[in-house]
Parts: C-alpha cells; structure tokens; sequence
C-alpha cells in the first residue's frame, strides 16, 4: 500500500473504532464512559508514526487514537472497555487508563506530564536514545504541576515532545474561557523551542512532528508541539454544549480522515473502508466472546 | 565514621542512604537543596552529593513534580528516592502519590520502587505549618506502604532507621512513603545494653520487607497493667513515660512500637492487649481520624470483649502555634502519657 492509502487506513481505523465505540455504547457492552478521539485522529497518527522501538508513550483521556497509532490492539481495547480480564490492563483501567509495552495513560489532567518528565530523566540518565512523547489538552493548561513539570524539562534538557491538542474546548468549556494569553508563549517562558500548527492534515502534522522527535532524540532536549485541532464529537457519551451548527461547520473544515482520503481514489477508499470495518467488526465480536488476553 | 555507640537516627538514615547508593546503582536522589555542603534542610542527605554526584539531583520547590518525576523514574527500572522538605509539604503531593504512584503497580502491572521520605512532627517552634504530623492522611491508600523508623538500633549498625530506609529503597517494589520526625532525628540510637531495664523483643511483620514491630515490657516486673502503643517520636517519649510509670509509680506497662503503620498488621499488639485488656494509642498528629483510632477499631476487632478499655493520645485539635509553651501544651508529651495511663488503672 502506498504512502497516502496505509496512513489513511491508520486514519480511518481509529475513526471507525471510536464510531462502533459510541454505537455500541447504548446496547450497555461497555460500562462506564469514555472519550473518543474523533476529529484528532491526525494527531495521533501524525506524531506517533515517528516512533522508535524503545520511545515512550503518555497519553491522557482521550486516548484510544493515540493507543491505536501506537500499535496497539483494537481487540484488547474493546476488551478493556468492556471490563473484560482480556483487556488491556484486565479491565482494571477502562478507557482512561491503560498500559501496554511502553504506552501509558491515566485520568488525571496534567499530573502524567510528570511521570511523562521521570521516565524521560530515566532515559536521559540511562544514556539510551528513547524519547518520550506526553499528549495534553488545551484544558490541562490549567493545572499547576504542568508549569513545574515545564521548568524541570527545560532545566533538565529531559528528551520528551510534549504534543498540546489545542481543540479550543475542555469538556463544555471554550479555550478563551480558560487560557489567558498566549498558549505558545506559555512554554517559551521556559525556553521551550515551541512549533505551532493549525492544521488537520496528516500531511503538515507528520513531518513536522518526525522532524520535532529527530531533533529531541538527537540533540537529548525538549520540544512542544501545538496542534490547533477540532473536537468532533461530544466530550465524553453525549455531553456537548455547543450548536449542531457549530460542529458541523467543524466536520465540513477539520475532519482529518475526509482530508486525507480525498487524496485517494474512490474505489481504494472504499476497500480501505471496507476491510477497516470488517476488521473492526471482528475485532468487536473477539472481545465479546473471549476472555482469554488478545 | 561515629563509633556506633553515638549514632544518632540522623546518623543512622544518612547511612543507610549512604550505603544504598553504594550497593544499587539504580538509586536517585530527589529534593529540594540537597546538594552539598548545605546537604539537606536536615542534613539526612548530607554528603551524598559529593559522592555520587550524577545521582543526586536538586530540584526547584516543586513538590508534586518531585515525587510525580519519582514515580516516572520507578516505572523505568530506577530505584527514587525523593525528599519533602517539610512534613508539611505532602499535602502538595497527594495526587500525585494516591493518583497516581500508589496506582502504578495495580494498574499498569510493573513495578513501582518509589520512596519518598519527608520529616513530621513539632516541638521546634516552627509554628502552624512546619511542625503537623499528617501522615494519617496517607494510611488506608492501597498500594502505599507506611512506614515510620524507630530509634531502636536492632541486630547490627544498620539496623533500626537506615536499615529501614535501605531495605526500602533497594528491595522493595511497591511505593513506601517514609516518615521521619524532627525530633527523632536527634535521638541516640538505643540497643540492647541501653535498654537493659526492658525485655525486648522484636516481631517480624508479614511482608516483603523487614519492618519491626519492637515490643518493650519492664524486666522482672509483674504482669503489665495496660499496653501503650505508638511510634517514631512518640514511642521515645512513650518508653520514658513507661520507665517512669514503673520506677515511680509502680504502674507496669508493655510498649509496642510498629515501624510499618501502613498496611496495618498488628498481630503482636493484640497478643499484649489479650493479656492486659487496656490499650492506649498515642500519636503525634490529632486524634480525629487518625492512627490511633484505626489501631482501636482493630483491635476492637480482634479481641471483642477481651479489650475492656482503651484511650488516645494525640495533638490538640488546632493549629500548632508557634510559641514554644503554647507549642507543648499542644502536642502530647510524657507527663500526658502517665496521667493518661495512672487514669487508665485507676491510680
Ligand atoms: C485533575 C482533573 N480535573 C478534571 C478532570 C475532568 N476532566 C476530564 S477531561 C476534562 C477536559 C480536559 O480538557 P482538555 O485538556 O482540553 O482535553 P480534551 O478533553 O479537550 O481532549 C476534564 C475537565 C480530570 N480528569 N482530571
Ligand atoms: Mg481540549
């Protein structure tokens, strides 16, 4: 598969994860809630492609994008969504907290950046050529320890990307409600290098995040990546305060997957889609039916 | 080095820190002005800048960043040790420690060697909020181990506090929160030819790592009256109070000083208070929801009508001032604990 068709297939599998995830949701499968990445599917995708072998991953709330793009499986994450001892973490985390290979999420805004900053000292310490990449929130600009953990980063030179999804909303609170200032000023204050993309595109995120991760790995030295991104669907089940109108006008913009596969011809799309499903559809019916781990 | 006749707990925890960084490469040191020649706003860190400079590393005052980059560090293979500067301060890093660090090991499945020691306790004049004792709002938070040195040396020179320490930094997996006292730190190690007015005998806790309980009864003397029980700081104002109660008052007591107060195992304490049916709890933190009363309720527990009396000794419920007779008459000292027990016996 070319270029183009297998980075929209990593696309279009998150999306459609998440589209069974909230279909399925009612039926009472899977209990608890949950945050879907619709919308920001370029972000994990974009960034987390860069990755080498031994890198590290932190990821937050929203997480199943960035657990996918990791490599991880859609069978254990249905599984671990359903409560199941064939999930992810044995059905103890849920959505919001899972650990596979080097691939860590939790609950708690803006407290993983300083597990995020120990394991990158961890690496720096070890002398190994393994980064960290820390996902956060426009909302989690909030929290304090985020400016502590921002001083130690760039005190310590520790070789971490941290990727803010500026999706300018935090659960029904809008950015401008929350942020004062400038976001990426907020970081340069540290001295952080700070690159900041208003895009929905694979293509502008990738490279710029490939290039990013390369200059960490090599130079052993922190770098902030700003995407300004949309939150397509509801914060978690069905809360969304803003207007029908509103998120439409972001589909109609900023829906990464109808960018990226209107470069592919219709029928390699459609048979993209079509084995994107099926796999879903049978990655679904596994962790439903089994319990042994995936 | 000190001869060990004159060590010190404070001695004892900086060797013990000491000897750890020697034996395990994988130990890093955390804190707030912790390099040498200051070595630590009470020194327990003294010196290990100077030998294992890559190691210790100083941080800005940044509490919850110190002991959330702890528990990054455990998660990758490293053995943290992170100070809090003040006892006090651990307020900044409970989420960190209850949200996040105490949950590692439970949900992501690995290994979690996190040790973060921190000072409690008054009597230093520093006033309301330099002197609490707050452990308690650590106890009862699965995956977090408690555990409290005490001043007694045991079986060999790093024995008692630093062994403790030690043995928590390189051969424990799970997170241990370290409390140390102010003025613990000034005693002088006891061993056996100190405490020869006492049998002592020391119980083996269940568990993974060596955390005494140490249980004191006054030698040759009649059955004991009542059983008193408490640690760190406390237990040696409680052991004085016990000398005197004997030698003074004729009142005969027997002392159990757990070193691990979190999760409680209290097996040795039951089996004291199974022979006495009196039980008083002193602590140095306020009573209110506190150790004492957990240690109440479960020895309530595991002797019903055996236990016929208890009572609790801890801080008055209010801020600690800074005024040094205002101070004591706040915290819990020695004559407390003998009023208290002569109340208890009906003397
Ligand atoms: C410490 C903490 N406070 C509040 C919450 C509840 N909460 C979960 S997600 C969220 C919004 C986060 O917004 P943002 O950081 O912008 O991320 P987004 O949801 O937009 O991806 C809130 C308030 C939380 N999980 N943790
Ligand atoms: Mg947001």
């Amino acid at each position: 598969m070319h270029k183009n068709a297998s980075m929209y297939e990593k696309l279009y599998t998150i999306r459609q994860f998440e589209i069974l995830l909230i279909e399925k949701f009612p039926t009472g499968i899977f209990p608890g809630t949950t945050h879907t990445s619709l919308g920001q599917e370029a972000n994990a995708v974009g960034v987390l492609s860069h990755l080498d072998a031994g890198d590290i991953v932190v990821s937050n709330h929203r997480g199943h994008g960035h657990f996918l793009a990791y490599g991880g499986d859609p069978r254990a994450l249905f599984a671990e969504l359903m409560g199941k001892p064939s999930g992810v973490c044995g059905g103890i985390g849920g959505s919001q907290h899972l650990h596979w290979r080097n691939f860590y999420s939790s609950g708690i805004q803006g407290g993983t950046l300083a597990m995020a900053s120990g394991m990158a000292l961890a690496e720096k310490e070890a002398g190994s050529q393994n980064i960290v990449v820390d996902f956060m929130g426009d909302g989690t600009l909030g929290e304090g320890i985020v400016y502590e953990c921002l001083n130690i980063i760039s005190l310590w030179g520790l070789p971490i990307l941290i990727v803010l999804e500026n999706n300018h909303i935090a659960q029904t609170t809008q950015v401008e409600k929350a942020v004062a200032g400038s976001i990426p000023e907020r970081f340069e204050a540290f001295g952080l290098p700070v690159e900041h993309i208003d895009s929905s595109d694979i293509l502008e995120i990738s490279p710029r995040a490939g290039r990013l991760m390369g200059e960490v790995r090599a130079q052993k030295e922190p770098r902030v990546l700003i995407i300004e991104t949309a939150r397509l669907g509801t914060h978690s089940k069905g809360d969304d305060t803003r207007t029908p109108q509103e998120i439409e006008l972001l589909w109609q913009a900023r829906d990464p997957v109808a960018i990226q596969g209107a470069r592919l011809l219709k029928e390699e799309r459609d048979r993209i889609n079509l084995q994107v499903e099926e796999k879903l559809q049978s990655a679904l019916k596994y962790a439903m039916e089994n319990e042994e781990a995936a | 080095m000190k001869s060990e006749k004159s060590l010190t707990v404070l001695d004892s925890l900086n060797l013990g820190l000491q000897r750890a960084f020697q034996d395990d490469m994988r130990a890093i040191l955390l804190g707030e002005d912790i390099l040498d020649p200051y070595g630590g706003a009470f020194k327990v860190t003294k010196g290990l800048s100077t030998q294992f400079p890559d190691r210790v590393l100083t941080t800005p005052i940044s509490e919850a960043a110190i002991a959330g980059i702890a528990g990054g560090l455990a998660l990758r293979g490293m053995h943290p040790v992170a100070e809090i500067m003040f006892g006090d301060f651990s307020t900044l890093i409970a989420d960190q420690v209850i949200n996040h660090i105490a949950k590692f090991s439970e949900v992501y499945q690995t290994d979690t060697p996190v040790v973060i020691r921190t000072p409690m306790g008054g009597r230093r004049g520093y006033g309301p909020t330099h002197s609490q004792t707050l452990e308690k709002l650590f106890l009862g938070i699965p995956g977090l181990t408690v555990l409290a040195p005490s001043h007694i040396l045991g079986e060999n020179e790093l024995g008692g506090p630093g062994k403790l320490l030690y043995d928590a930094i390189t051969d424990f997996s799970t997170p241990v929160f370290f409390v140390e006292n102010k003025l613990q730190y000034l005693l002088k190690l006891l061993t056996l030819a100190d405490l020869e007015e006492f049998d002592v005998r020391t119980y083996d806790i269940p568990g993974n790592l060596r955390s005494p309980i140490t249980h004191f009864a006054i030698q040759s003397a009649p059955k004991a009256s009542l059983t008193v029980t408490a640690y760190g700081y406390m237990a040696h104002l409680a052991l004085e109070a016990m000398h005197q109660l004997a030698y003074e008052h004729e009142i005969f007591c027997e002392l159990l000083v757990p070193t691990r107060l979190a999760p409680f195992e209290l097996e040795p304490l039951f089996d004291s208070v199974s022979r006495t049916s009196k039980l008083l709890a002193v602590e140095e933190g306020t009573l209110s929801m506190g150790w004492g009363a957990e240690v109440l309720a479960r020895t309530s527990e595991a002797l019903g009508a055996g236990l016929k009396m208890t009572s609790r000794l801890g801080a008055r419920e209010s801020v600690i001032p800074a005024a040094p007779d205002l101070e004591s008459g706040c915290l819990p000292g020695v004559k407390d604990i003998i009023t208290r027990v002569k109340e208890m016996v009906g003397k």
